[in-house]
């Protein structure tokens, strides 16, 4: 019963682990549906989010607001430097950029992340900032199954929830909406979608927008667990096994390669890390888009092709 | 029968330039800043009339309708000379989405359908300019599926596993959610079945006759074509050769030798044809 709740508590806390780098990851697979563009940009877009949210924040608290009503207003201005970074993307990067190949935009979003760390840091400072959104306590479950039952971090059950709701809001925006429909017609062919009336330039501004909010959702939940710092943009290379696993395309692919890498890299520190040393954690995610990528290239959830044979 | 005399009112020969939907003047259209495709084409389109676009492959068809929808920015072509103007505004000063607001929308060539949408989620795109509430809308897609009954049989199938004629009906649909009064439909024949080629510009036909849609086709199927158009542009290496009544050019000895496949006299064999074509140039 110990060995199993051992494993257990293991494949919880990865499994919430992994759920915040589904969250990055999402941003990822958001743009690079609707517009092709691999956007380097995304874990940047974290850390403006989040230096946005907690340095408004601590502004209103410290003229006395309460907590409740800055963290609403600090949220909705987050949302609205992520609409307008969408807005000046779109109108000076991908705007003039259209149609060019898949690389120069690559090249363009890596312009992009150093604009964006640089103008971030320089609207908002450049210290750790901590941020208190959630609770970050302990929390023991099954007391009465296991022996000390399940320990998890309070925050990570709320990451969770979180990117729930999200993918469910995400999932209903797409399916059910208007814009949601032209966006997925625009993943699907952008040229017959142009065609019909739909415009393109709408369409990746919407995107970056929910790209942006994506990232802001995020940054709560990682700037509570490691403060909002610099090193936030550095997740952008955590989402990469993850899209790799999950395939680039994909919104659940998303979310479960998060869960897979998350709770692959905590069990291999576990179970493998005693008999090879120590510090899996860092590389193993790694090791199983390798895998994947021989397996199975497209990812797990990768576009299917549709062919009329 | 008589397709061109079918509607002597909508003819574009009897119809005064005011009638004219969208006046093509003199194009020229470069690719890439180097490549010259069209070399001067000029057409009309009247309003309610079904005009052919006819040519071999490469001639400039497609890059003719593209350049009136506005389309080729997207393959790094542009409008370097002349102009075009629908109901007297300049179409390069409108984007596409504007187009389509103004009633211009291209079915493009190959269906083109959204693949992983389903066969209404795609009709639904075509509405995407209009600002009419959704039962209006709604009232719409049930005017299309009318049009095209198989459609509604395929409402919930993923246009990507639909049969090609299905997705041609589904372009043709699509393109009838933005209410549009001018259609650019480019080679609706590709890759069909005779039977369903029929059926299709059937459709088209009553489409036009019913709604008033005026309907630019481009077309290498010339005998339906002229069957079934009032009027016909013949393009050769992005120059209009030949143009006339769809009546007049049936009847025309170098479209019968070049495009209809009729020779008169003795029946000519491939090598014959391929020599009368060296020896004389249309109009070079």
């Amino acid at each position: 019963m110990v060995a199993l709740g051992q494993f257990l508590e293991v494949l919880l806390s990865g499994l919430l682990a992994g759920v915040l780098y589904s969250l990055v990851a999402l941003g990822f697979v958001l743009i690079f549906k609707a517009s092709g563009v691999f956007n380097f940009a995304q874990g940047a877009m974290v850390l403006l989010a989040g230096l946005a949210l907690v340095r408004s924040l601590d502004l209103m608290v410290a003229k006395g607001l309460p907590f409740w009503a800055a963290v609403i207003i600090g949220l909705l201005f987050a949302a609205a430097i992520m609409a307008a970074m969408a807005f000046l993307v779109e109108r000076f990067v991908l705007g003039p950029l259209a149609n060019q190949d898949g690389l120069t935009l690559f090249m363009a979003t890596i312009g992009v992340t150093f604009m964006i760390e640089g103008g971030a840091q320089m609207l908002f400072g450049s210290n750790v900032y901590p941020l208190r959104l959630y609770p970050d306590d302990a929390w023991f479950m099954f007391e009465n199954i296991f022996e000390g039952g399940i320990l998890l971090n309070k925050l990570d059950v709320w990451g969770g929830v979180i990117a729930g709701v999200l993918v469910a809001g995400l999932a209903l925006f797409f399916q059910w909406t208007k814009t949601g429909r032209a966006l997925r017609a625009v993943a699907d062919d952008h040229t017959a979608a142009q065609s019909v009336g739909i415009s393109l330039n709408w369409i990746w501004f919407v995107v970056w927008l929910v790209a942006g909010l994506v990232a802001l959702v995020a940054a709560t939940v990682w700037g509570t667990k490691l403060g909002v710092q610099f090193s936030i943009t550095f997740l952008a290379l955590k989402a990469l096994p993850v899209l790799i696993i999950g395939g680039f395309t994909s919104v659940p692919g998303a979310i479960v390669g998060g869960l897979i890498a998350g709770a692959g890299e905590k069990l291999a520190e576990a179970y493998l890390g005693p008999i090879i040393g120590g510090g899996i954690e860092y590389w193993f995610a790694y090791v199983l888009a390798l895998i994947v990528l021989l397996a199975r290239p497209q990812g797990l959830f990768g576009e299917r092709i549709i062919e009329r044979i | 029968m008589q397709p061109a005399a079918a509607a002597p009112n909508q003819s574009p020969a009897s119809a005064s330039a005011g009638a004219n939907f969208l006046t093509v003047n003199n194009i020229e259209v470069v690719y890439s800043r180097v490549i010259l495709v069209l070399k001067g084409v000029s057409l009309t389109i009247p309003k309610g009339g079904i005009i052919a676009l006819l040519g071999a492959n490469g001639a400039g068809k497609t890059t003719t309708l593209k350049a009136i929808s506005n389309l080729l920015h997207g393959e790094r072509g542009e409008v370097t000379k002349g102009s075009i103007t629908m109901d007297g505004v300049e179409v390069h000063r409108l984007t596409p989405n504007e187009l389509v607001t103004r009633g211009c929308i291209q079915v493009m060539e190959g269906r083109r359908c959204f693949g992983h949408l389903t066969i209404e989620e795609n009709l639904m795109t075509g509405a995407f300019t209009r600002r009419e509430g959704k039962a209006e809308i709604a009232r719409d897609l049930e005017r299309v599926y009318a049009y095209f009954p198989r459609l509604k049989q395929r409402r919930g199938s993923m246009a990507g596993y639909t049969s090609g004629g299905e997705q041609q009906m589904c372009a043709i649909g699509r393109a009838l959610m933005s209410r549009p009064r001018m259609i650019l439909l480019d080679e609706p024949s590709m890759g069909l079945a005779p039977q369903i080629v029929e059926e299709i510009f059937g459709i088209v036909k009553d489409l036009n006759e019913k709604e008033g849609v005026s309907v630019l086709l481009a077309e290498q199927n010339t005998h339906m074509a002229l069957r079934f158009a009032q009027y016909g542009y013949i393009l050769e290496n992005g120059r209009v050769v030949m143009d006339g009544e769809a009546q007049e050019l049936r009847e025309n000895e170098d479209v019968k030798e070049f495009y209809l496949g009729i020779s008169e006299g003795r029946r000519k064999s491939f090598r014959d044809g391929k020599h009368y074509r060296r020896r004389k140039r249309w109009l070079a």
